[in-house]
């Protein structure tokens, strides 16, 4: 288990690495990532598990020509050629789901398995409503409600971080918004580029997900050639959070089949 | 010392605030009616009128989705206003440039009231409150970079005489700009920014534009003035700040009795109390930097958010944030302010809110005309009318300023 930097287009990454085996691309959502985050030792005992912290989130840089998802997209596939990775599962949560799909319909030859968890990244339903809602736009409270099944347990106790991880969650925020805010969510183009995708697909939804609707998620999945969807029980926007033992045991059999 | 008649054009018509959690941005227009928001129109515009034939100028500004300034396209007011008025300075503060698409279109806008005006117009440009986001859908994050790229695209559609010039920023791209008309002030209107943090002044007293600060107080203008006297110095201009570069907005009202004049101040504390936003759209991700939100984390608060929790005008008068009583009293608040901050060269007057009615507003405006504003000038003669001096053709040079945007 090692945290190091890894320069990419000049930008300084953070990069977790753990576990040996078949290299998983691990691709964090609008939270960014932590090392005690529970998906990690399932998944690292199966994997050699490899984890950026987007650029703009955790320690890593952000240069001021990056603004997009794809821009990342692009990033990751450096990644890959300088960890000598030909070829990578990849898992993306959210805002992670979608630069994962861009990666898959830039590079379809270079993913193995594709798992979208929550993805953002499409635009499925009419143009005068939005497909997820505007976390930007309700009260805290509010999207609590819509990011976990049970908010109680889940939204950490800011008394209790330090001002350096509190620093690096307003990071991610800033970040977030930086990158999904117009269109929101959304990259009009990656609908019409995900009939590339040659990976065995799978999309996984929590079944209190309150911002990527069933609707959304079925939408999605149906862009990409052969996918399926799965549910996750007790839990909302981030299962592998939520309920890490149902996400390990419904994701695991799927990269192992 | 030069004075301002400033009118946000609000529509004070609403339920009880207790039924609505915002006043920006999410409250219905059904709650809006039309008939009474023309009267407003033109009883706000009479009052600007009148604020002229006092000698006073006239300053406007720009907000959206929001009763507290029914005003989103302040350039049509300011349109008006420069055909029916006839002397005063035209301020607009300002064009919310890091929330429009268009800069090129801002410029056409502004050379045309110039023109119209025939050159009376102070071009002022702001960030945007964090309020104005969503209406906008204006990203929050690098908006100061928009803002100043902005700002730069102007000043060279306005600078740039001899035919089409091409722009390809980090935000704005145009193939041919080529305006018309040219601005009627040459090299180009004055250029006013506003901003309340010092950081933002220091970068605004590089540029040497100049500077205003709103309801900032005694702690609070101090510190933007210190920040923009910074930026001046870093520039590598010699001498003092003059004192047509900087500005403070705040609430007055002066009435010839202490009672009038009491009435007159409660009703424009309407202004600071009608502000009812939450959290989530006072504050949205990246508006304020990272150190700011964690010091708010941690209990810190928004000296202006402190103060409307138990308003009241005798706590305004002894914050700064408003000048209010007889001539006397109001040249005695004013002197404290003034000296405790450095000095200013404009007082922006906050002099309609709310329920502050036409007859009470011009009570007000002719008060401090006629009472209050020949013995600032007398008391602070340094009265010099903020303009832009000749310079060469091409480029943007301010009073005393050696580097150009």
């Amino acid at each position: 288990m090692k945290t190091t930097t890894v320069k990419l287009a000049g930008i300084d990454v953070e990069l977790f690495e753990a576990g040996s085996g078949n290299a998983l691309l691990w691709l964090h959502g609008a939270n960014g990532f932590d090392p005690a985050h529970p998906f990690v030792k399932p998944f690292s005992e199966r994997r050699r598990l490899i984890v950026p912290s987007h650029p703009g989130f955790g320690k890593s840089g952000l240069p001021d020509w990056l603004d997009r998802p794809d821009d990342i997209a692009v990033l990751y596939l450096e990644l890959l050629d300088k960890l000598d990775v030909a070829r990578a599962e990849i898992v993306g949560c959210s805002l992670g789901g979608w630069i994962a799909a861009e990666m898959a319909s830039l590079a379809p030859e270079r993913v193995t398995k594709l798992v979208m968890v929550g993805p953002a990244g499409v635009k499925v339903g009419p143009g005068d409503k939005l497909d997820i809602p505007d976390i930007w736009a309700l009260p805290q409270e509010e999207v609590n409600k819509l990011v976990f099944h049970d908010p109680k347990r889940m939204i950490p106790d800011t008394s209790k971080l330090s001002d350096e991880q509190i620093s690096i969650m307003l990071r991610n925020r800033e970040t977030t918004a930086l990158l999904t805010w117009e269109p929101w969510m959304h990259n009009p183009k990656l609908k019409h580029r995900l009939h590339r995708v040659k990976a065995p697909a799978l999309f996984v939804r929590g079944v209190s997900d309150g911002l990527m609707s069933a609707t959304y998620v079925e939408g999605y999945a149906k862009l990409v050639p052969g996918a399926r969807v799965t549910t996750i029980a007790a839990a909302g926007h981030a299962p592998q959070l939520e309920a890490p033992a149902a996400f390990a045991a419904a994701v695991l059999p799927f990269l192992d089949g | 010392m030069r004075a301002w008649h400033f009118s946000e054009n609000a529509y004070p018509y609403l339920p009880p605030a207790e039924t609505y959690p915002s006043i920006r941005v999410s409250l219905p227009n059904q709650i809006y009616d039309p008939a009474k928001g023309s009267d407003l129109y033109h009883r706000y515009i009479d009052e600007w009128l009148i604020a002229e034939d006092e000698g006073v100028d006239i300053m406007l500004n720009e907000h959206h989705q929001t009763a507290t300034c029914v005003d989103p396209a302040a350039p049509l007011v300011l349109a008006i206003l420069a055909k029916l008025s006839k002397k005063a300075r035209l301020l607009i503060l300002g064009n919310p440039i890091a929330n429009r698409r268009q800069p090129v279109r801002v410029a056409e806008e502004m050379a045309m009231i110039d023109v119209i005006s025939r050159g009376r117009l102070e071009a002022g440009f702001v960030r945007g409150v964090p309020y104005e986001i969503l209406p906008a859908n204006s990203n929050p994050v690098r908006m100061n970079e928009r803002h100043w790229e902005a700002l730069d695209l102007i000043v060279k559609a306005w600078t740039t005489h001899t035919g089409p010039f091409s722009w390809e920023g980090r935000f704005f791209h145009q193939r041919a700009v080529n305006i018309w008309p040219r601005p009627w002030q040459q090299p180009h209107p004055p250029i006013w920014i506003s901003t309340t943090s010092p950081s933002g002044a220091a970068a605004v007293g590089e540029r040497g534009y100049v500077q205003a600060t709103f309801l900032t107080g005694f702690e609070g203008t101090r510190q933007v003035f210190d920040g923009y006297r910074r930026g001046w110095q870093k520039a590598g201009r010699k001498g003092p700040v003059p004192i047509d570069r900087l500005a403070y907005a705040a609430l007055v009202y002066a009435a010839p009795s202490e009672k009038e004049a009491r009435a007159g101040a409660e009703k424009l504390l309407w202004y600071v109390t009608s502000n009812k936003v939450p959290m989530h759209i006072a504050n949205p991700p990246g508006y304020v930097g990272i150190a700011a939100n964690l010091a708010m984390i941690r209990g810190a608060e928004h000296p202006l958010s402190g103060f409307k929790k138990n308003a009241s005008v005798d706590a305004a008068i002894e914050s700064g944030l408003m000048f209010a009583g007889t001539p006397d009293q109001v040249v005695k608040q004013f002197q404290k302010v003034y000296d405790y901050v450095g000095g200013f060269g404009h007082l922006l007057i906050m002099g309609q809110a709310g329920f502050l009615e036409h007859d009470d507003t011009v009570l007000g405006i002719k008060t401090f005309a006629r009472e209050v504003y020949p013995r600032l000038k007398q008391l602070y003669p340094d009265s010099t009318p903020s303009r832009t001096p000749a310079a060469a053709p091409g480029t943007a040079k301010f009073v005393g300023a050696s580097a150009g945007p």
